[in-house]
């Protein structure tokens, strides 16, 4: 391969160092006659809106016009999974939710106007934490179950254990934004920065009752999205429109950073409930473990992200009997949505937890109980589906130990710890395997459009957006290599719905591996056509070529289709296989932690990752060390706090806290395994976006591993995130325990 | 009354309301590069450069282009990111960023850019760029390391237009008087100022104020700029003290003493350290606020003038409640004098979530002066910033355990710290305690042992 698997620049990245690469906001001086939308915003979680009168905002000049349900052509409803979240609610469900909405000549104009805005509560009791929730019967859906075996009798050992696991934000640099207009043809038309115009499309479409063929919505690219734009760009881009709608004008509907925090969905906040058996080596014999998720106040995606969260509780460790179950929790908060993992990282993090409380109460180093519990070939999950390619586990685990020098490091460790008193160091290392398809079966299709012209040049179209993570990158590449032209002859156009219909979501780190294949499959049908043409014409440019087969009146441009083929997964059973193949990593940490303040450092990080084989490297590594800091922000810094009204309490990027330059390690050793190709994927390559953020987990396990090395013995509780705060308590508990155990030591002497 | 600004070599007219940020401004000329991702200087997307002059230097000093009010940049050069490769080939920066792989989804780079380039320009910068000079810029995607690299093999800036600028004067700073904002030119014309626009708000760095304008879209009546004041710019050195002019960015002031420079890279960002100043830190009177432990450690006092003259004040007196100073109206603040002899044992500790670029948890500052007295000073364990001086009392005999566990209790019962989302009220008075240790353990062989 020429083009494919070389190391290049992100497709955009001249025009992102220039600031001329454009995003969504950035086109509001295009737009004379743009209004701008503010929001009005209950002052509560939960209550009915008694009386609602926005005639008064109009009274405020600058203000043009207002939004309530009364506006509504078509349904004014923007959920997804159901319709459950109106636009214009008549019960208020979380802090915050917009109420009625003010178009104002300027922004300015606006606020002011939302100020007049009279609107009546009646309050109710809010529910704000899983526990509520459980207490109150309160759940989306659930239970959700996946078991296999019966566990017969009694184990060696046994442990029970409680784990709080935090949400995050997305903090995607650029917050919700959509501009909408009415088309020269009496359509609706809008840039919106979305995971998926498609679905931004039919939620417009439904919110002004209009069939889909009057909307058309485009992304240009997006300022980072990670899932916080998969459905919850829609609710915006429908007030847009809405208001387009009504008042012939185009308007803008920007969320800045601390409504988008108030308002949009974040990573699951999430309980588990385990109870594990396990023999005199650390092998786990039975797992049992309810997991809880903190789903907010509508369904959204929170159904498969408890799907994927049980599907990833046993991450790399063979488990012969299993009983997961999965709740997914009603609240009166920001509705909870896909975050890179999408629950994947938080069933991960019951079993690694669970690895170390196995290790602390048989004395053993935790990297041997992970050893003997991991998955070989042959093996199965316990829905049923064949661990592809299980040897790699092994493999990598082997590899990374050795290049990362894990068995010196942990002598010269002890060595340290033994001489500092109030400063420890921890190392370990966790696996990944993340199972990569969309759960939602019919999500894993794609198509592309590729035109090619008359001088050689040649646009591609596919349903994938570009949110940051290189995937225009890589059909760039793949559609140059597939055609074998350079690559400047490819041009990737900015996704529309009028393009290719019916896009799937870019999500579930898929969008290459279905949008890559489309994209090849239309390039194949054109070499076809212009093979015989090519081989009468040796040494002629592809424009020649081209030039020669448009005057035969050959067809020039292509659809490309692409399904994953072989996947199921039955819900009422819990099995399946309901995925493609499986995204395998490791990743060793070492940490030094504070014992005066809980505070630490990531020293050094050695990742050991297969992509597969790699269709742009640059972009590759990008995504693995990207990947895995936003996950140590997850596990580490990032806390999302609600206060007792329900409000959002770090709305804001003074008070939410996204890993900075202290956080990236010292020394950060990001490899890739080698001779890896996946025969199911597009040129052999594995989906990237997010298993590596998982690797970070060995963070979270390395600052269990110092914590303890602070006491002499016993289990580290530690809930996540680990604040220097949680690690400091965390730290006074093991040293207490080290001076009880001395001082019942002391007594025995006596 | 209007105003002109220089933004990328062009003048232009300064249109807009005296809250109205530089940012806002730059987008809506269509210079669409700079971006907004926080609009409380914390995200660094909106970074550009000012042309402002250093001592006898000018220099590229970037400033998050959010916390600047547009009347602030009357008679200013303003270089954004646009104004770099203008079309052309691009400068070093971004050519390494490009082939390092610094950019992902684009957002914030040209914020990096800006830094990096202000870095890059550095006047007598001998070393390599230093990637801390990147410190007030977010990345969610690139988890920063291709970022270190771009920035690690950058070489000197190259000759050009864009060198050639900083070998001229730095536009000056002006007076203006506009509708609801005025920029005096002196200590007199500014109390005339106040005189004139009573209950108007004064600003200096505007890095506190400018959020309280976006976030809470709070709107002031008038606001009087202290930027042009020499009066507040100054740095002298006496026999008996350092005078250090209240309104001089923290970035342009060094104390020849460890604590300081220990002290100075917790504060904020570089971006905020360039506008900000001590005097704003002190007189907005933040329990958290980050200078004023470190300079209750050093004895300090603050000088207040008004048009009456000048009185100086310790600035244990100055904190009077929450958010609540002894300036009264007509008054504004001067400068900070710190005494001589600096203690020669001094720390400065600062606990928070993250470790740079974040609001503290418990700040503290500890000292043991020349002739073995102790300080013991914090933020965020009350509503002001506090002087614990009975636990200094406790310590006079020497940091014994005795005296040390003496020293525990009396923050147990003085210090009533509250619970919020930076951290418990237990883990403050912990950390209060706590950190005494740490400041015991670590200079044990020094003074304090």
């Amino acid at each position: 391969m020429k083009i494919a698997g070389k190391a290049i620049p992100h497709e955009s990245a001249r025009g992102h160092v220039t600031g001329e690469a454009l995003y969504t906001d950035d086109l509001v001086g295009r737009y004379p006659n743009l209004l701008h939308a503010w929001p009005v915003l209950a002052p509560h979680a939960r209550a009915l809106v008694t009386h609602l009168d926005a005639a008064p905002a109009l009274e405020e000049p600058g203000v043009f016009s207002t939004l309530t349900a009364a506006d509504v052509p078509g349904e004014g409803d923007s959920g997804a999974a159901r319709r459950d979240e109106p636009l214009f609610p008549a019960e208020v469900m979380y802090h915050s939710q917009p109420v009625a909405w003010v178009l104002g000549e300027t922004l300015e104009a606006a606020q002011r106007g939302a100020a007049r805005v009279e609107a009546v509560y009646e309050p109710l009791p809010p529910i704000l934490t899983i526990d509520d929730a459980i207490t109150a019967d309160s759940f989306h859906a659930g239970p959700l179950r996946i078991r296999r075996g019966e566990f017969p009798g009694r184990a060696p050992y046994s442990c029970s254990a409680e784990l709080r696991i935090g949400g995050q934000e997305h903090f995607y640099l650029e917050t919700q934004c959509a501009i909408a207009w009415l088309d020269e043809s009496g359509g609706v038309a809008l840039h919106s920065s979305t995971q998926h115009p498609s679905e931004t499309q039919e939620v417009v479409a439904r919110v002004l009752g209009l069939p889909r063929h009057q909307v058309t919505v485009e992304c240009l690219r997006m300022g980072g999205a990670f899932g916080g734009k998969e459905v919850q760009a829609s609710p915006w881009a429908a007030i847009a429109a809405l208001g387009a709608w009504k008042t012939r004008r185009p308007v803008r509907v920007r969320l800045p950073r601390v409504l988008d925090m108030a308002l949009t969905g974040k990573r699951h906040p999430f309980l588990a409930r385990y109870r594990a058996e396990f023999d005199e080596e650390g092998r786990v014999l039975h797992l049992a473990a309810t997991l809880y998720s903190d789903a907010g106040w509508s369904m959204d995606l929170s159904e498969p992200v408890m799907w994927r969260a049980l599907f990833h509780a046993d991450n790399c460790y063979f488990l012969p009997s299993v009983e997961l179950t999965g709740y997914v929790c009603k609240t009166h908060k920001t509705s909870q949505t896909a975050f890179r993992g999408f629950g994947g990282p938080q069933g991960m993090l019951v079993i690694e937890d669970l690895m170390d409380r196995i290790a602390r109460t048989l004395v053993l180093p935790p990297e041997t109980v992970r050893e003997r519990n991991l998955y070989h070939e042959g093996h199965t999950a316990p829905y049923g589906q064949n661990i592809k390619d299980a040897a790699r586990i092994s493999t990598i685990w082997r590899q990374l130990q050795r290049s990362s020098g894990f068995e010196a490091r942990r002598e010269a460790i002890a060595e340290f710890n033994a001489a500092h008193p109030h400063t420890k160091r921890g190392l370990a290392i966790t696996p990944v395997k993340f199972g990569i398809s969309f759960t939602a079966d019919f999500y894993n299709q794609a198509g592309a459009l590729v035109l090619i012209y008359r001088d050689g040049s040649v646009q591609v179209n596919h349903g994938g957006t570009e949110m940051g993570q290189g995937l225009h990158t890589k059909i760039r590449q793949i559609a140059a290599e597939c055609l074998d032209v350079p690559i400047e002859a490819i041009r990737i156009m900015p996704p529309r719905t009028d393009k290719v219909p019916n896009t799937s979501p870019s999500a579930a780190s898929a969008s290459t591996d279905l949008n890559g294949a489309a994209v090849a499959a239309a390039c194949a049908q054109l070499r076809e056509r212009l093979a015989p043409i090519a081989a009468e014409m040796p040494g002629a440019t592809f424009a020649q070529v081209v030039e020669t087969a448009y005057r035969r009146r050959v067809q020039l441009f292509a659809q490309g289709y692409y399904r994953t083929p072989g996947i199921h997964f039955d819900a009422k059973s819990g099995t399946g296989q309901p995925f493609h193949y499986f995204a395998y990593g490791a990743a060793v940490t070492e940490v030094e932690v504070d014992g005066f303040t809980g505070e630490y450092r990531v020293r050094r990080v050695d990742i050991l990752h297969d992509a597969g084989e790699s269709v742009s490297p640059l972009i590759d590594r990008g995504q693995v060390e990207g990947g895995f800091l936003q996950g140590l922000g997850w596990l580490t810094l990032e806390e999302l706090l609600w206060d007792a009204e329900g409000r959002v309490a770090t709305a804001g990027a003074s008070t939410y806290k996204l890993p900075s330059w202290p956080e990236l390690p010292e020394v950060f050793e990001v490899a890739f395994l080698e001779r890896a190709a996946e025969e199911r994927a597009i040129f052999g390559s594995k989906a990237i976006g997010e298993p590596p953020l998982m690797l970070a987990i060995s963070a979270r396990e390395a600052i269990r591993e110092a914590i303890f090395a602070f006491g002499i013995g016993g289990i580290v509780e530690l809930d996540s995130p680990a604040t220097p705060e949680r690690v400091y308590w965390a730290v006074q508990k093991a040293r207490q325990s080290s001076s009880a155990t001395a001082m019942t030591a002391q007594l025995h002497d006596d | 009354m209007g105003f002109d600004l220089m933004v990328n070599g062009h003048t232009v007219c300064g249109e807009g309301g005296p809250q109205t940020t530089l940012l806002d401004f730059l987008r809506a000329r269509g210079l669409t590069g700079s971006k907004e991702g926080c609009a409380e200087g914390e995200c660094g997307a909106c970074t550009v450069v000012m042309v402002r002059g250093r001592g006898s230097q000018t220099e590229y000093v970037p400033v998050n282009s959010c916390l600047v009010f547009l009347p602030m940049a009357a008679g200013q050069e303003i270089l954004t990111v646009e104004g770099l490769a203008n079309g052309g080939p691009l400068t070093p920066v971004q050519q390494a960023m490009v082939d390092c792989g610094g950019s992902q989804c684009g957002y914030c780079t040209p914020g990096f850019v800006m830094s990096l380039f202000a870095e890059q320009y550095r006047p007598r910068r001998k070393s390599a760029c230093d990637v801390h000079a990147l410190a007030g810029n977010l990345c969610r995607c690139t988890g920063y390391r291709p970022i270190r690299d771009a920035a690690v093999q950058l070489g000197e800036a190259p000759a050009g237009p864009l060198r050639d600028r900083l070998h001229s004067p730095a536009p000056r700073i002006e007076g203006i008087e506009s509708d609801g904002f005025s920029r005096p030119t002196s200590l007199a014309e500014c109390f005339a100022a106040m005189a004139r626009h009573p209950g108007a708000k004064l600003i200096a760095g505007a890095t506190d104020l400018a959020v309280e304008s976006n976030l809470r879209l709070r709107r002031f009546a008038h606001l009087i700029s202290l930027e042009a004041l020499e009066e507040l710019r100054m740095f002298r050195e006496t026999l008996e003290a350092y005078e250090i002019g209240a309104g001089r960015a923290l970035a342009e002031i060094d104390l020849p003493h460890d604590v300081w420079r220990e002290w100075l890279p917790l504060f904020a960002s570089p971006l905020i350290r360039n506008r900000a100043t001590l005097g704003g830190n002190l007189a907005t009177a933040s329990p958290i606020g980050d200078a004023a432990p470190l300079l209750l450690a050093l004895d300090a006092q603050v000088r207040i003038a008004s048009a009456e003259g000048d009185r100086v004040l310790p600035l244990d007196r100055f904190f009077t409640g929450y958010r609540q100073t002894a300036l009264v109206a007509g008054e504004l603040l001067r400068s900070v004098i710190v005494p001589k002899p600096l203690p020669p044992v001094a720390r400065f500790y600062k606990v928070a979530k993250r470790q740079s670029d974040d609001i503290s948890t418990v700040a503290a500052c500890f000292a043991i002066r020349a002739d073995g007295t102790a300080r013991v000073a914090y933020g965020g364990v009350a509503a002001t910033p506090v002087r614990v001086v009975k636990a200094e009392e406790a310590l006079w005999a020497g940091w014994t355990d005795a005296a040390v566990a003496r020293a525990h209790e009396i923050l147990r019962s003085t210090l009533h710290p509250i619970g919020d989302h930076r951290g418990s009220a237990a883990y403050r008075l912990a950390m209060a305690q706590s950190l005494l240790d740490k400041f015991r353990w670590q200079t044990r062989g020094e003074a304090a042992a």
